[in-house]
């Protein structure tokens, strides 16, 4: 059965394990260089100076080719699990309704309970091994980079695309290994019950598109508790915003800024010293053409910002939560695969 | 000896619609049965329930003494060459044989390579790339070499050229007879069976209409032809299958137990085509179930 499950899967394993291989020939040097960039900026001996050696780090490698390999990472990760699902997982047993070869494989001396079992698992493992290397590949190449945010260069500043960043956490370590998985029991578990390839693979491509949107926005931000950090706000500096709806008096709204390097900053905003976030109907003081008044006012309230964040050190905690959240999804799809394949019509 | 297929009070119901219907069947081993019906009589029904592709939805189903794809041991006493006979398009004869030898505890290698020697199929060849009629060889040959008890064949020659059907079902009888298997295989044409079935079944509108070795059959059913008269004179002892009248004449299938001994009627036997065109006439004029022969 091994043999067999090898056998349908060669020319999908070659073609995967190729692209891994022109990855790694484009990776490696580039990564090697990036390491010996981050040296050279020295990242590697600074002590005091590192938040704006860092900054210029990432800045210098934003702006050259480094930068385009630094997204295209990212974006390779999103795409391998969703390929996964789309070409390994949807066609395994759709494919075999189609062409009615499942009535040549489900009468061998083989239970088509085992039949399924032994393709998830031979499929599943080259699905961990190829996205585990592709995964090790793009966060040993990035790490320079990520190191670098982490020294506090972004704070919330518009490039701020740390590791912990929604975008990036997906892309790193151990998650894509599990959204592969969870993709290809996806695509699996589609292909039994839809019972044709192509409507399979669309529909795993776009339920695995919809968790990918609701695990960083939905389920991450819940999996540990927040820490919170406030710093006073300059209100010299701080954004001051006043909406009116024409009728009465504006809100006065406040934002100041504050640095938690390689964050995850989840929500922000000013409080009051006693911790009630700040808005209040504008004053007079506010209105007028003159701006000195509104920042006496202000400045009296000691109003402070407020971030709630994930800290850097969740990085770890947060990658293995989310890959046991995957396992278990795709265990739980795995098992539906195998029930339907038990008891359905060939 | 454990009957082939034993079926009591079998029905597949899909949706709304029966596909089979209160199929009650006893077939003894190490025949050759013909299933034979019209398209969408309900034979590949029957079969995938024989073969476990399907559970029933109504009464049992016992092959070979065991319920249909029940763990390896019963996969292994059963060999299926599927409607259309399907193959992997994209492996080699040679990937076909290693499939059957790694699947198949059983498998007969020295036989399946002999087969395909004999065949003169080429092992590098794709699968995709044969002839329908190769195709079906190559399916039979992964049948035959797991080494069956039971060989259930679901149209297997409906798609080949009359050459290829004449290959193909003299291949199927030579390892019939050299294995001493016993063979179901179904078919919408009774002259595809006539040569080689000594078993048979009609299934005509989702229901089993006769079953009964070939002998049986042909000994008891009988073309009556006498002067114009209705059905209802005839004796009991036949059951009026199909009749047709001119003005001077009548002429009556029947069925029955023994034959009738009047000189008015002149008996003669049938063939075995238009006997099972006659349960696929008599099916449609009234839904009264016969009761099979055994």
């Amino acid at each position: 059965m091994i043999w067999l499950s090898w056998r349908q899967f060669r020319v999908q394993a070659i073609v995967g394990a190729a692209i891994a291989g022109v990855l790694a020939i484009v990776l490696v040097p580039t990564g090697a260089h990036l390491a010996s960039r981050y040296a050279a900026a020295g990242l590697t001996t600074c002590h005091a100076t590192c938040g704006s050696l860092a900054a210029n780090f990432v800045n210098s490698v934003k702006f050259s080719g480094d930068g385009i390999i630094f997204y295209a990472g990212i974006a390779l990760l999103y795409l391998a699990p969703a390929f996964i699902g789309m070409f390994w997982g949807a066609p395994l047993v759709s494919r075999e309704i189609e062409s009615g070869t499942l009535r040549l494989a489900w009468n061998q001396s083989v239970t088509r309970g085992r039949w399924i079992v032994v393709k998830l698992a031979v499929v599943g493992l080259a699905a961990a091994a190829l996205t585990g290397a592709l995964s090790l590949l793009v966060t040993w190449w990035a790490s320079p980079v990520d190191t670098a945010l982490n020294l506090g260069s972004g704070g919330n500043s518009l490039f701020s695309f740390n590791r912990m960043d929604p975008l990036v956490f997906a892309a790193r370590g151990v998650v894509p290994l599990g959204s592969a998985a969870f993709a290809l029991a996806l695509g699996v578990a589609i292909g039994v019950l839809v019972r044709r390839t192509l409507p399979a693979m669309a529909i795993t491509l776009v339920l695995f598109a919809a968790v990918q949107v609701l695990v960083p926005s939905v389920v991450r931000p819940h999996l540990l508790p927040p820490a919170t950090a406030t710093a006073p706000i300059n209100i010299g500096t701080a954004g001051i915003d006043i909406q009116s709806d024409g009728s009465g008096p504006g809100v006065i709204t406040v934002m100041g800024s504050i640095s938690v390097p390689g964050a995850w900053i989840l929500s922000e905003h000013a409080v009051r010293p006693d911790g009630q976030p700040f808005s209040a109907t504008a004053p007079r003081a506010c209105l007028g053409s003159n701006f000195q008044p509104c920042n006496t006012w202000l400045a009296s309230l000691h109003l402070r910002e407020r971030a709630i964040y994930q800290p850097a050190s969740q990085f770890w905690p947060l990658q293995w939560l989310e890959l046991g959240i995957y396992l278990i999804l795709a265990a739980g799809l795995g098992w539906l695969s195998v029930w339907q394949v038990r008891r359905r019509r060939a | 000896m454990t009957a082939v297929i034993d079926a009591r009070g079998l029905g597949k119901q899909y949706g709304r619609r029966w596909a089979l219907t209160d199929c009650t069947l006893t077939i003894p081993p190490g025949h050759v049965v013909g299933l034979v019906g019209p398209n969408g009589a309900g034979k590949t029904t029957l079969i995938s329930l024989a073969t476990g592709m399907l559970t029933p939805t109504t009464g049992t189903i016992e092959v070979l003494g065991g319920r249909p794809a029940d763990g390896p041991d019963q996969l292994a006493k059963v060999g299926y060459v599927a409607q259309d006979t399907p193959t992997y398009a994209g492996l080699s004869v040679e990937d076909h044989l290693r499939f059957g030898a790694h699947l198949n505890p059983g498998w007969d290698d020295q036989l399946a390579r002999n087969r395909i020697r004999r065949l003169e199929l080429d092992p590098k060849q794709k699968a995709g790339k044969l002839s329908g009629g190769q195709r079906a060889q190559l399916a039979l040959t992964l049948a035959i070499a797991k080494r069956p008890e039971l060989l259930i064949l679901d149209e297997p020659i409906a798609s080949l050229d009359p050459l290829a059907r004449r290959e193909f079902l003299q291949i199927l009888m030579e390892a019939a007879a050299e294995h001493e298997l016993s063979v179901v295989m179904s078919s919408h044409l009774v002259a595809d069976l006539e040569r080689v079935a000594d078993y048979l079944i009609v299934l005509v509108g989702s229901r089993v209409q006769i079953a009964g070795e070939v002998d049986a059959l042909l000994a008891t059913h009988h073309v009556l032809t006498g002067p114009s008269r209705e059905a209802s004179s005839l004796p009991a002892s036949q059951h009026v299958l199909t009749q047709s009248h001119t003005d001077r004449q009548s002429t009556f299938l029947v069925r029955g137990s023994e034959q009738l001994q009047d000189p008015l009627w002149s008996v003669g036997g049938l063939s075995l085509e238009d006997l099972v065109l006659a349960y696929m006439g008599s099916a449609k004029q009234s839904t009264t179930v016969l009761e099979g022969i055994r």
